[in-house]
């Protein structure tokens, strides 16, 4: 579904991320990252250790905790909105482990999922999940690293779902300078993989992603990007839905001009 | 609870051994790490095979622990604790390893291991201080840097280890997310450990994170429980004492120990901080790289240990704990924190050996168990005495 989504979307992809139950009223924000021209939108249910995330990321997950938020609070939240783009959920796998993975990926459907991403999952244990996964349809996103070998890496872009998550750094979340170097070519190997088991799965650009410009420069080689704690980091600063999608609107227009 | 006659050892073939490449113990362990950090331990798990099956890595390793740490250690007899509470308590002595716990035995292995594989820099996080003065000890001996991850509230418990590590020539850096302890330095390691893995070795300080390294580091720790062994069946008529016990917080003193006893019929005991009880009251979960039994909230969300240990300040315990506690091969306990500071002054006023808090709780349930008769009298008791309590010593104080 994301995957046929994408597609028809006919342009390069943004995907952008707030940690659900940020703040009251958070939902508001997802509305104005649509407005912004967003084409889905990951929502992070918060953990209590998230090895993979940087400062931002850390901060927005405490903070969604110390309000009380749970996975189901978040389901909630969501249940019955339509926002007329694909909803990705993420979130590390102990909370995905402590409902079971039916139970949580059925959960994650009828609130109106389309996908998941757990970045501490990776693919030699994410048997049960897929399983899982697919039997609920919904979509099992892996991610790709720039050192991930050549025979994995086609084994990930062959079992990924919706899309292949490009970790295009060495590093956690977080706010960048600039676009590495080696991310270009990691999307170029996946994109390879992809096309030789013949699928056209888009690959999208995650992590670093601060500025416009570095939008722009990652859409060139990958199908779009994932944007986090440059919005999350605004959401944390006090910045409303309004400010915050004004900001993303700027990286949507620089994709599509530099696309 | 089940009696302790009720929970009869088994001795059963392929406990303790080598995992198997995905590094499962029964249900427990795996590898639970970002798409970035697999290669970094596929190339540990690696070299750790190649150096492990290599006599002359061994022999590197048996030299350091023998002219630098002083091993082997002592079985001491605790004669006038024994004769006060009816049982014969023997101790192995890890207080007397040089840095003052186990901790140096695994360091040093995979300190020669880091360098075997060119890395120049050793990153670890630590609790009490004991792995982070280890860590550092280590990096001086074999010449690379080290930076060290140490909760906030840890630095300041343990002020003492942390000029120790400065002056050993370690980066100290303070963690301060969560609770500021023990798995908030070990996040902020992973962390780190992602954007350096070509240049930094992660030195993981007990059996849990990822495989191989819950695996790695009971294969270092082994001495301890391989040399208490030894002198047991010299020191003791039946040869193996009824008993085998040791503090767990993730447990890697207590592996060590079992895994010389685990094909005997030596009962044993894990004992816990109450407040950070991961095998005695945990639940199945994953967390830092591995699948286990941890603490958490009714959501799944971690939650904070509380220990007047430092170094048992952990919600989890190793995956291969979390399995002998499935098989019943050995039995998980708790003890409060007012029992293990009466535990700790005890053993300095009978036996002269002021223990570390953590070592402190495996002293206290043996105190405990003697006098409510679930020590039958006259057993024989093996108690790892994993390090010192100098760095606890401002601690006691405080509460005397």
């Amino acid at each position: 579904m994301i995957e046929a989504r994408f597609r028809a979307a006919g342009r390069k992809l943004l995907m952008p991320y707030l940690t659900g139950g940020l703040t009251d009223g958070w939902v508001e924000y997802l509305r104005a990252f649509v407005e912004a021209g967003a084409d889905a939108i990951e929502v992070g249910l918060p953990f209590s250790d998230p090895t993979l995330d940087g400062p931002t990321i850390q901060e927005a997950s405490d903070a969604a905790l110390a309000r009380g938020t749970t996975v189901r609070s978040v389901l909630a939240d969501l249940n019955g909105l339509d926002l007329g783009v694909p909803l990705v959920a993420s979130t590390y796998y102990n909370l995905v482990a402590h409902d079971g993975p039916e139970r949580f990926c059925a959960a994650l459907r009828d609130a109106g999922f389309a996908g998941l991403i757990v970045p501490d999952l990776p693919l030699d244990e994410a048997g049960e999940l897929i399983t899982a996964a697919g039997a609920a349809g919904i979509e099992l996103a892996l991610l790709a690293s720039v050192v991930t070998p050549a025979p994995r890496l086609a084994l990930i872009a062959e079992r990924s779902r919706g899309f292949v998550y490009a970790v295009s750094l060495m590093g956690t979340t977080g706010e960048r300078h600039e676009v590495d170097a080696a991310s270009a070519a990691l999307v170029e190997r996946l994109k390879a993989e992809l096309a030789k088991s013949g699928t056209a799965r888009p690959v999208l650009h995650g992590f670093g992603i601060t500025t416009p410009e570095h939008a722009a420069r990652a859409s060139r080689a990958a199908d779009g990007v994932i944007v986090g704690a440059a919005l999350v980091r605004r959401v944390l600063d006090g910045a409303g839905p309004e400010e915050v999608g004004g900001y993303l609107a700027t990286m949507r227009r620089a994709i599509d001009q530099g696309a | 609870m089940s009696s302790i006659t009720e929970v009869l050892p088994r001795t059963r073939a392929g406990v303790m051994v080598d995992p198997g490449p995905r590094g499962r113990f029964g249900d427990h362990g795996g590898r639970y790490v970002p798409e970035p950090l697999v290669a970094a331990c596929d190339e540990v798990a690696a070299a750790f095979a190649e150096a492990w099956a290599d006599a002359g890595f061994r022999r590197s390793l048996a030299n350091l622990l023998a002219l630098h740490v002083g091993r082997p250690t002592p079985l001491t007899p605790a004669w006038r604790l024994s004769a006060e509470l009816g049982i014969d308590l023997l101790l192995k002595r890890e207080d007397l390893a040089h840095t003052g716990s186990h901790k140096i035995n695994n360091v040093l292995g995979q300190a020669l291991l880091a360098t075997r594989m060119g890395r120049t820099r050793l990153i670890a996080e630590t609790g009490a201080g004991m792995h982070g003065v280890a860590t550092a000890t280590a990096a001086a001996l074999l010449g690379l840097e080290a930076t060290v991850f140490m909760g906030e509230r840890d630095m300041e418990r343990q002020a003492p280890n942390v000029f120790r590590m400065r002056v050993l020539g370690a980066e100290v850096v303070p963690v301060r997310s969560g609770s500021r302890t023990l798995k908030d330095a070990t996040s902020q390691a992973m962390r780190h450990w992602v954007g350096v893995v070509d240049e930094a070795y992660y030195c993981v300080g007990s059996v849990i994170g990822p495989h191989p390294y819950p695996y790695m580091v009971r294969e270092f720790q082994r001495v301890i429980g391989d040399e208490a062994r030894g002198q047991c069946a010299a020191e003791l008529p039946t040869g193996v004492p009824d008993y085998v016990v040791a503090c767990v917080g993730g447990g890697s003193n207590a592996a060590g120990t079992f895994a010389g006893f685990v094909g005997t019929p030596a009962r044993l005991i894990g004992v816990e901080a109450a407040g950070g009880a991961g095998a005695a009251s945990g639940r199945a979960g994953v967390l830092h790289g591995f699948r286990s039994s941890f603490l958490q909230d009714g959501d799944g969300q971690i939650t904070e240990a509380h220990s007047i240990a430092a170094g048992l300040d952990y919600p989890g315990v190793g995956p291969e704990h979390a399995h002998l506690r499935d098989l019943g091969r050995a039995r998980y306990v708790t003890v409060e924190d007012s029992e293990v500071v009466e535990a700790a002054v005890r053993l300095a006023r009978t036996e002269g050996i002021v223990p570390a808090l953590e070592s402190a709780h495996a002293v206290a349930w043996v105190i405990r168990a003697a006098a409510s008769g679930e020590l039958p009298p006259g057993a024989s008791v093996l108690l790892t005495l994993s390090g010192r309590g100098d760095k606890d010593i401002s601690t006691l104080m405080e509460l005397l």
